[in-house]
């Protein structure tokens, strides 16, 4: 029997292939949007993983030089003495790839990642030559400079780890980098400041600046990867709520055949997760391709925004493959639990004829947009949480609360112009584009999102831009910026840049905590580039004045949104004095706060801190070939701020690529929601055709009458998803990012884009109805003449 | 005796509250017996024809089927019920579409695992079918289909075979020829066979008749 039944229901796919493609199509779909964005997202992180793993960074404690210098040997020989348990790390950059010098004897993480490596032997790491560990492409980019070369894939890309006295000779230096603090200290050792006052202490952190930097990137794949597999479920509930449509003679039938409800219900959910199954893994294939065309793309963009290297090559990774499947499964289940449920409560002798699968009751109409209406008051209210929960819900509530408004909003309209209408085709056409909403409702609910999704993140990205190289402007107002290689060296360079330059900035500052919080103190001299190019979020008075007189001090948004400050509050600045608050300045993509004092109080808090880096005005070309020919400083100190800016805004361009893709493939699945849902009704919707027909309206004049309901629907969908999608960004900007990242990004328009995506949307419509709207002017008459014959 | 309904009462709600179909039905069927059930539209031919067949539950009353309570029964029980005793032929055919017509006539016969390969070929010989086997019912014409209808039940070798207007969709002369056919079937297998039709000419050729008005048998 169950094979006889099982049978019955496969023949249904066999017979009606295009409807089994719009299933297998819409789940792998889905699948392949939510996977490729997982993918990439997974790939970025374990390379973060192995960076970290790599450089112990955020995992131990670490000692530092105060003056952002090496560490003296002295003080890491007396520091050993003294009873503290560190080690020593040498770092520094060779033909672009990260030398990273351990001791295997006295790191608290053992050589990290090359322990596991085949070839590892301590000995030789140890003795002679020694040997240096790294990638493929990071050993290859060293060249013949590394000894002996061991191919390790789970060190950092672009890094090579190496015992301390190969990386010395490598790198050429005498002094450790940093020392990583052992997690166990013997107790009773002598504090850090009477050792070595010179040196500070940088706590553990639960994730290192890249990740925390980085997370905020993420959340934007993130978001979009949900909204586009949120556009597929629209899709797949669509294509099975048809299919069991469609099938409910079919079932009617096998059940007054004898086969029992049970097993047919059971049978239909097997055969629906065999298809999931099969549709998950080729969307797992799909976004394989996906992230591997996009990751080169993100790992650039994450390694120019944000220092962190990622892999620009995509590793096959079994999680993703099965949380690739788990979604697919997961939707699937989520899309046809009501088909399901419809099923099991049907009564053996409902009417078996199939109607269009949406074309539910008023009643259930009604409910759907109270419920819609409701999820937007819950938006409404959620306004005033806090946390990053809450901005999510409000994310959710909004989204899914206007999806399913969207029905009775467009029933509305079409109600209004079904009103206004002049003639009986007319009246005709908005009845029955009134007739046909609920049959496209799940096609347009997507293809609202799809286009909410659009505007909302290419919005947040476009501000994100804008803002960002409004503050590379602030921030590199300088021509130049110099960096000098230790204490001696920035003085020797302030002492050559004064009488050269325009103005000479010197960059210094020191560690500290603000309200229990991280955060850089920095002495800045009084000049007008800060005035002039500094742009304060809120401010009161004069405030530079205040800061350059000793008076007063700005600090940036995230440490006044964290630790809670108040304008003309007092703020730590280091050495047990405080300043009242005076400005608060906009610092993006910055986890630790910021607090600037005058460069003359700052002196006098904190004289063990040198500058060893400076910002330059005047002639650029004159005064790099000064410093490079008079004073012989390597070209590799001196930074252009053109350059970087042109850098700088190649990087967004790079993401600009990334969220483009994303942008254009949510679109094309939302148009292919449209192509199905009218395909689907196509036949469907011949009873209703035929009489209109036979009256007289030509099978031409009513596919263009297709054509036209099809652009008018999506129209106002789109009218619709404009301040849908303005409302997300405001979400994604004022919300999400506050709560995670603890800045606010203003929010700018783009008529023009939506505008142009506005077009994408109608010609996605266009093209997804010119082929059902052909089909129907060339159904042959005996086609429609059936209608009347009762022989459907 | 095959089939026993006693003071069967059956009501559905309508727009002014509970429509009464069936109001204290009783009959008896013999096996190998045929009998027409006739009465004007709305007078409870199709609710009794589905109540008999245990397409669904009466309100009150009983229906002995092959010594089985009907009414007594769970959903499964009806389940199987439906696949091992009874037949049904529909007005509307209720073949499967996306079975082709060799497919659909072996459907219920598999389903009740009592498939027999020959038995289906020879009926469809029979039946006229033989060089449409292949074909797929939107393919057939409504005789045709209607002929699939019939072998599918008579494939499965029920005891008792409901018929709900059967030829109730075609013309004179193919209803004459469909209805010689499955007496003539209904007949061999010793099957009873109990018939709702509207027409006087078929009602005539069965073995009794019950007419059913005002939800009561006449």
């Amino acid at each position: 029997m169950t094979r006889a039944g099982l049978a019955a229901l496969l023949s249904h796919w066999r017979r009606n292939p295009l409807q089994l493609f719009t299933l297998i199509a819409g789940l792998s779909l889905a699948t392949a949007l939510w996977s490729g964005v997982q993918a990439v997202n997974a790939e970025a992180r374990a390379s973060y993983d192995a960076a970290a793993a790599t450089l112990g960074e955020g995992q131990f404690a670490q000692v530092l030089s105060a003056d952002g210098g090496a560490v003296a040997m002295a003080d890491y020989v007396a520091l050993r003495r003294a009873g503290w348990l560190v080690s020593p790390v040498f770092e520094g950059r060779l033909e672009g790839v990260r030398v990273v010098g351990l001791d295997p004897l006295t790191a608290p993480g053992g050589l990290g990642p090359v322990e596991l490596s085949a070839g590892a032997e301590v000995g030789s790491f140890l003795g002679g030559a020694g040997q240096v560990f790294g990638t493929e492409e990071a050993l290859a980019a060293l060249g013949a400079v590394a000894p002996e070369k061991v191919v390790a894939p789970d060190v950092a890309p672009m890094t090579v780890l190496t015992d301390i006295s190969v990386a010395r000779d490598l790198l050429g230096t005498d002094a450790p980098a940093r020392l990583l603090v052992a997690p166990d200290q013997p107790l009773g050792r002598p504090p850090l400041e009477t050792v070595a006052p010179g040196l500070t202490l940088r706590a553990a952190q639960d994730g290192s600046d890249v990740s925390r930097l980085t997370d905020s990137f993420h959340l934007n794949l993130t978001a979009f990867g949900l909204l586009s597999f949120a556009v597929g479920l629209f899709i797949v509930h669509g294509a099975i709520g048809l299919a069991f449509e469609q099938r409910r003679l079919m079932v009617r039938t096998l059940r007054a055949l004898g086969m029992p409800l049970s097993r047919l219900v059971w049978l239909m959910a097997a055969e629906l997760a065999a298809l999931a199954l099969v549709a998950g893994g080729i969307g797992v294939a799909l976004g394989y391709l996906i992230a591997a065309a996009l990751l080169p793309d993100v790992a650039a963009t994450l390694r120019g925004l944000y220092g962190a290297s990622v892999g620009g090559a995509l590793e096959f990774r079994p999680v993703w493959w099965l949380s690739g499947q788990a979604i697919a499964l997961l939707g699937t289940g989520a899309a046809s639990a009501a088909a399901l449920y419809r099923i099991a409560r049907m009564p053996l002798l409902a009417a078996a004829r199939p109607r269009a699968w949406a074309m539910g009751a008023g009643g259930g109409r009604r409910l759907q947009a109270l419920a819609g209406a409701a999820l937007l008051a819950l938006a409404a209210a959620l306004l005033l949480a806090e946390g990053l929960v809450a901005a999510f819900a409000l994310l959710a509530a909004l989204l899914i609360g206007a999806a399913l408004l969207l029905p009775a909003l467009l029933d509305l309209v079409l109600r209004a112009g079904a009103q206004r209408a002049g003639g009986p085709v007319a009246g005709w056409f908005w009845a029955d584009t009134r007739q046909q909403l609920p049959g496209l409702s799940l096609a347009l609910m997507a293809l609202l999102l799809a286009m909410a999704a659009n505007v909302g993140v290419s919005t947040m990205v476009s501000s994100f831009r804008l803002t960002f190289t409004g503050f590379i402007e602030q921030r590199l107002s300088a021509d130049l910026y110099v960096s000098a290689t230790d204490a001696d060296e920035g003085a020797r360079l302030l002492a050559f840049l004064e009488p050269r330059a325009e103005a000479v900035l010197p960059v210094v500052w020191v560690d500290t905590e603000v309200a229990g919080l991280l955060a850089e103190v920095y002495g800045v001299r009084r000049d007008p580039s800060y005035p002039e190019n500094w742009r304060l979020l809120v401010a009161r008075g004069a405030p530079w004045a205040a800061v350059f007189a000793g008076e007063g001090t700005i600090v940036n948004e995230q440490l006044y949104r964290r630790a809670g400050l108040e304008l003309g509050a007092p703020v730590e600045v280091g050495g047990g004095a405080r300043l009242p608050l005076v400005g608060v300045v906009g610092d993006y993509g910055n986890p630790v706060g910021q607090v600037i004092v005058g460069e003359a109080l700052f002196a006098r808090l904190h004289p063990e801190a040198t500058a060893q880096r400076f910002a330059v005005r005047g002639d650029p070309a004159a005064l790099r070939a000064a410093l490079i020919e008079e004073f012989g400083l390597p070209p590799a100190q001196i930074e252009n701020q053109a350059a970087l800016k042109a850098f700088s805004l190649q990087i967004f361009e790079r993401t600009f690529t990334v969220t483009g893709a994303l942008n254009v493939l949510t679109l094309a699945v939302a148009g292919f929601a449209i192509l199905m849902s009218l395909l689907t009704l196509a036949g469907l919707r011949l009873p209703q055709l035929a009489p209109v027909w036979a009256l007289g309206l030509r099978r031409a004049a009513l596919g263009r009458l297709e054509l036209v309901r099809a652009v008018l629907l999506a129209a106002l969908t789109a009218l619709a998803a404009l301040p849908l999608g303005l409302a997300l960004a405001w979400v994604l900007l004022a919300k999400v990012n506050v709560a995670a990242f603890g800045w606010r990004l203003p929010m700018y328009l783009f008529p023009a884009d939506y505008a142009r995506l506005g077009l994408f949307a109608l010609v996605a419509a266009v093209l997804a109805a010119l082929w059902p709207a052909r089909r129907l002017a060339r159904t042959p008459p005996a086609e429609l003449l059936k209608v009347f014959a009762n022989e459907r | 005796m095959l089939l026993t309904i006693d003071d069967l009462h059956k009501s559905y709600p309508g727009a002014e509250g509970l429509v009464t179909v069936l109001d204290g039905v009783s009959l008896e069927l013999a096996a190998g017996e045929t009998m027409a059930l006739t009465g004007e539209s709305g007078s409870g031919k199709s609710t009794l024809l589905h109540l008999a067949g245990g397409l669904d539950l009466p309100d009150r009353g009983r229906i002995l089927l092959a010594g089985t309570d009907v009414a007594g029964l769970d959903d499964r029980g009806r389940a199987r019920l439906r696949r091992e005793v009874v037949g049904v032929v529909f007005q509307q055919f209720n073949l499967i579409p996306s079975l082709d017509v060799g497919a659909n006539i072996a459907f219920q016969a598999r389903l009740a695992g009592r498939h027999d390969a020959a038995w289906c070929r020879d009926l469809a010989a029979r039946m006229g079918l033989a060089d449409h086997l292949g074909k797929y019912p939107e393919q057939l014409s409504g005789g045709q289909q209607q002929r699939v209808a019939i072998a599918r039940t008579l494939a499965a070798r029920p005891a008792l075979v409901l018929a709900d207007e059967p030829t109730g969709n075609l013309d004179e002369v193919t209803a004459a020829s469909v209805l010689e056919l499955m007496l003539e079937l209904v007949a061999e297998s010793g099957a009873g066979l109990l018939m709702v039709t509207h027409s006087e000419r078929l009602a005539a050729a069965m073995g009794r008749r019950a007419h059913l008005a005002r939800g009561r048998v006449a």
